[in-house]
């Protein structure tokens, strides 16, 4: 298909006007993380750099940067070995009821995020803490975890489908176990799959409120939900504004490195 | 190979290869179990306590079966109003998404140099973890009365200040990249030499276009639709931040939840967008989308 | 194929033996039934002495209750009470009181500070227990007509600490709206001029505001109490503010929320709290603040404590820290509302901010309508017809919103 120069040309530009889209909020955030004004008054006429000092001795910043990253990690850890187990199932097995379960394994993701907050809340109160376990950071990594899962599986199937059984049966022709073969050649195939996956997963984990609120136990506080109680408060808001800018220069660097990872393989199904 | 020699991994590795059935149960387990219990158990836990009502002064839960619940959803107006607008809004920014993504998903899988490729992707990916939250505030700052939008197109008040415009226009800026990368894996892992055999064929770049890309954008439109349509069915906060007075089913359902106390009720409107969502993954698991996620 | 069915199987038992736990567990103690608060509260006892701190306090507070520094680096009460007592106070800021309520039922606070449209909830639930008032020694100082009113006390047992009390002003832009109102019309009139630009409290408690509304402009639905509305006056104040949702630009309830869309002038004219007033003008906004001529609902807030509070002794300092007369008189005046300590007078850094707040004025106070909630019964005393309850209020809330 060769596309006319005009046409090309209008898809450069299209892009270019998306982008634009895309990131001019993102310099506003920037930009007002120096403004002077508290309430962010355009166009902005001073410029300062103590909101950043400020963030920088934000303690409530810090501790809810710490537990989102806790929790992150937990979901993420219960994600992987939850979502592998479910693609291998559903990729190398055919039974009974495959297809429904593959409808209601990607239900988390699909039902909207105040349904599974509002159930896991009310089947929290009335079934779990019957038996004595309270709200907590648990709680909202259970509920991190049941759509990080998603996430997860669909990575990990898409490779698995791609790859095929064909270099494990070789691998057990020539004599290794299964668990050899798992180690040896199964795993390397997967584990860039499993990353993305899981970088993907920490990420959507990391950004979370709606579920949040509705599983978080009384003391615990993450990131968006710092955010979300002082997004509006005079003196907290430039504090916010910065802790966004920071996280959206950071997060170049695991977007990157997902990237570089699927680089390989984006590659080979070229042709 | 004698058998006295296979450590008790091996030979554990060598039953469960000769058991596939076995080794499928032990897959399934404990991810089955999880979904059960965890999601689905808490699903069916909601479901049933739209069933029941709640004593309107001490705020406790009256266990007793009754429909009055749903019948309220279904004959007062305000419901019907809410969930028509909630579906408008997210038709709406799923079209957006769609019209906006498709272009900019095939510059980036096959207009742009490969060099360039990469960092196109990460452009397109960097924002997703941008708080959320902080998206959504920045849009209200650049709506706000006098603001940036104001400021550009003439004067305080030119601008669409606060409301389901708002809504709409923030809620597609939020989830574009959620349309734009399963629209650009699919075109991604459309081979080139596809599209030039089509051409040496004599096919023009419309019926190219119509024959070959078509079939792989639909489902992928449809995955990324999938995102767009249930995030912003359920969502509340964005609509708090630009939406000014409108509500949204996500919003009925935080007041009912939250401020009125009254879960059963909740439940009953929570069960509308799970409906839609249910006859949505059905209807387009048949185009393949689902595979495309 | 047996034996993946098998594996199905248990999830789904699992699932079912979920769904049995929560419908067979019983959900409550409280005895408290029927939704007038006919039937007495549940017993509980109040504690009999005050111990050491345990080191935490989980509240729920209104919005520049308990301060600790954060907003202002000179306002600040909270941080000497954790250095004197050693008890780390965790604040849940609730927009409204239905918040609060919900809140407390989860049973993971410790005290509350309670408007009078929650207290009759919480103490006919079982949700806050009685307080001992003889373990609060600041609580001889509280003004008389704060105490054993009908939403802080039943049948003669005091339920909590009186706080303060204030009005729901009339706020507007100074430099947008003109000539300065002095009249709630202003947000009920149907040809204003500042359509879209128009605020009003999001709960549906604000009823009582249009209800107020007619109370005095249309004597002749007969309207005694702005909580006690039969149909047809419910459906006048309903009809008032179906017609002011037009003008309406946004709801409020996050107070910060307000104080930006003030300050921006997305707002310029609606009810709200002189903390808000205060903070914006803080700002460099020009906006003022007025009590209109109609007179205005407000609140009588009570600091209560938890029937399952796991830090009562802390709970009990703290309700005897923050009616202190320094302490009330801090909060009094970053608020914005009348103190209930009479010695916090003294202690105000403006000298006339109790005859402003009209503090020690009793008949002032009683024309105030505090929050209540609405029940079937009257509160106004007829016996002949039922009034609108709670719940009404809230169903009619959200198609009030459309």
């Amino acid at each position: 298909m060769t596309l006319s120069g005009w046409s090309r040309w209008a898809l450069r530009g299209f892009m270019g006007l998306g982008l634009v889209f895309i990131y001019v909020p993102l310099m506003l955030v920037l930009v007002n993380s120096f403004n002077g004004d508290r309430t962010f008054g355009w166009p902005p006429h001073d410029f300062t750099t103590r909101w950043w000092s400020a963030a920088w001795n934000n303690s409530g910043a810090r501790d809810a940067l710490l537990t989102s990253v806790k929790a992150g990690l937990g979901a993420t850890a219960i994600a992987l070995v939850l979502g592998t187990m479910v693609s291998f199932a559903v990729q190398r097995f055919k039974f009974f009821g495959r297809d429904t379960l593959s409808l209601l394994i990607i239900l988390p993701i699909a039902l909207p995020g105040i349904v599974t907050g509002i159930a896991l809340d009310s089947a929290w109160r009335s079934v779990v803490e019957p038996l004595g376990i309270g709200k907590g950071l648990f709680s909202v990594i259970v509920g991190h975890a049941t759509f990080c899962v998603v996430i997860v599986y669909n990575n990990v199937l898409a490779r698995l489908r791609r790859t095929g059984t064909n270099l494990e049966d070789a691998s057990a022709d020539l004599g290794a176990s299964p668990g050899q073969t798992f180690r040896y050649v199964t795993f390397p195939l997967i584990r860039s799959a499993l990353l993305a996956g899981g970088l993907l997963a920490f990420a959507l984990s990391f950004d979370e409120i709606i579920v949040t609120t509705f599983t978080a136990g009384p003391g615990i506080t993450t990131l968006p939900i710092w955010i979300f109680n002082n997004l509006f408060r005079p003196n907290q808001a430039p504090v916010v504004n910065v802790v966004a800018a920071i996280l959206i220069v950071l997060s170049v660097i695991p977007v990157w490195f997902a990237q570089r990872l699927a680089g390989p393989e984006a590659g080979a199904s070229r042709t | 190979m004698s058998a006295s020699a296979e450590g008790p991994g091996r030979r554990a590795g060598s039953f469960l290869h000769r058991h596939p059935r076995l080794r499928l149960a032990g897959l399934l387990s404990a991810p089955v179990l999880w979904l059960g219990v965890a999601y689905l158990g808490a699903l069916a836990v909601l479901l049933i306590s739209a069933f029941w009502s709640v004593n309107s002064f001490t705020g406790q839960l009256t266990k007793v079966f009754t429909v009055q619940n749903f019948r309220t959803l279904l004959t007062e107006e305000v419901y019907r109003n809410v969930t028509l607008r909630s579906l408008g809004v997210a038709a709406a920014v799923t079209v957006i998404c769609a019209v906006l993504a498709v272009p900019m998903a095939f510059f980036m899988a096959k207009v742009a140099a490969p060099r360039y490729r990469r960092w196109l992707v990460i452009a397109i990916l960097t924002p997703l973890w941008a708080s959320y939250l902080v998206k959504a505030y920045a849009w209200r700052v650049l709506l706000a009365n006098g603001g940036p939008v104001d400021w550009l197109l003439g004067g305080p008040g030119r601008g669409p200040g606060y409301g389901l415009f708002a809504v709409v226009l923030v809620l597609s800026y939020l989830w574009l990249p959620y349309m734009i990368l399963p629209i650009y894996a699919g075109l991604e892992r459309l081979p080139d030499s596809m599209l030039e055999a089509s051409a040496d064929l004599g096919a023009r770049a419309g019926r190219t276009f119509r024959t070959i890309v078509l079939p792989i954008l639909v489902p992928s439109i449809f995955a990324g639709s999938i995102f767009t349509f249930s995030l912003s069915l359920g969502d509340y906060i964005t609509v708090q931040i630009v939406g000014g007075k409108s509500q949204l089913i996500g919003n009925l359902v935080y007041a009912n939840i939250g401020a009125a106390n009254n879960l059963p009720f909740a439940a009953a409107l929570a069960t509308v967008p799970v409906v839609i969502m249910v006859i949505y993954l059905v209807a387009v698991r048949r185009s393949g989308a689902l595979e495309e996620l | 194929m047996r034996r993946h069915r098998v594996v199905r199987v248990a999830p789904v038992a699992a699932a079912v033996l979920l769904l049995a736990a929560a419908c067979g567990g019983s959900d409550s103690t409280s005895s408290g039934s029927g939704s007038g608060g006919a039937a007495a509260p549940p017993s509980l006892a109040a504690a009999s002495s005050v111990g050491t701190g345990e080191g935490q306090l989980n509240i729920i507070a209104w919005a520049g209750y308990a301060e600790d520094g954060t907003n202002d680096k000179s306002v600040d009460w909270v941080t000497p009470f954790e250095q004197q007592t050693g008890c780390q106070v965790n604040v849940k800021i609730g927009n409204t009181s239905d918040e609060m309520v919900t809140l407390m039922k989860t049973g993971q606070y410790d005290g509350v500070s309670a408007s009078g449209d929650a207290t009759l909830r919480l103490i006919y639930s079982g949700d806050v227990a009685p307080v001992n008032t003889g373990l609060v020694p600041n609580y001889a100082s509280v003004a008389p007509f704060l105490k054993d009113r009908p939403w802080n006390s039943v049948n003669g047992k005091m339920y909590g600490i009186p706080h303060g009390w204030g009005a729901n002003v009339l706020s507007w832009r100074t430099d947008k709206v003109s000539p300065a109102p002095d009249s709630w019309g202003v947000v009920f009139d149907q040809n204003s001029p500042y359509k879209g630009k128009i605020t009003a409290y999001d709960s549906p408690i604000y009823i009582a505001d249009a209800a107020l509304y007619l109370m005095k402009t249309k004597p002749d639905l007969g309207i005694k109490n702005p909580y006690a509305l039969d149909d047809t006056q419910f459906k006048a104040a309903t009809d008032l503010l179906t017609t002011q949702n037009k003008m309406i630009g946004e709801y409020w309830s996050d107070y910060t929320k307000e104080v930006q869309a003030f300050k921006a002038g997305n707002s310029v004219l609606g009810t709200t709290w002189q903390i808000i007033t205060n903070l914006a003008q803080a700002d460099k906004a020009p906006v003022e603040a007025i009590l209109p001529t109609e007179g205005a609902t407000g609140w009588s807030d009570t600091w209560m404590i938890s029937s399952k509070a796991k830090h009562p002794n802390c709970g009990y300092l703290w309700m005897n820290h923050i009616i202190s007369p320094k302490a009330n008189a801090a909060v009094a005046e970053w608020f914005g509302e009348a103190p209930s300590n009479k010695l916090a007078c003294q202690q105000t850094s403006d000298k006339n901010f109790c005859t402003t707040f009209h503090a020690e004025d009793e008949a002032y106070f009683s024309n105030v309508w505090y929050w209540t909630t609405p029940i079937a019964q009257c509160l106004d005393g007829r016996k002949d017809v039922t009034c609108k309850d709670y719940s009404a209020w809230t169903q009619a809330w959200t198609t009030i919103k459309g």
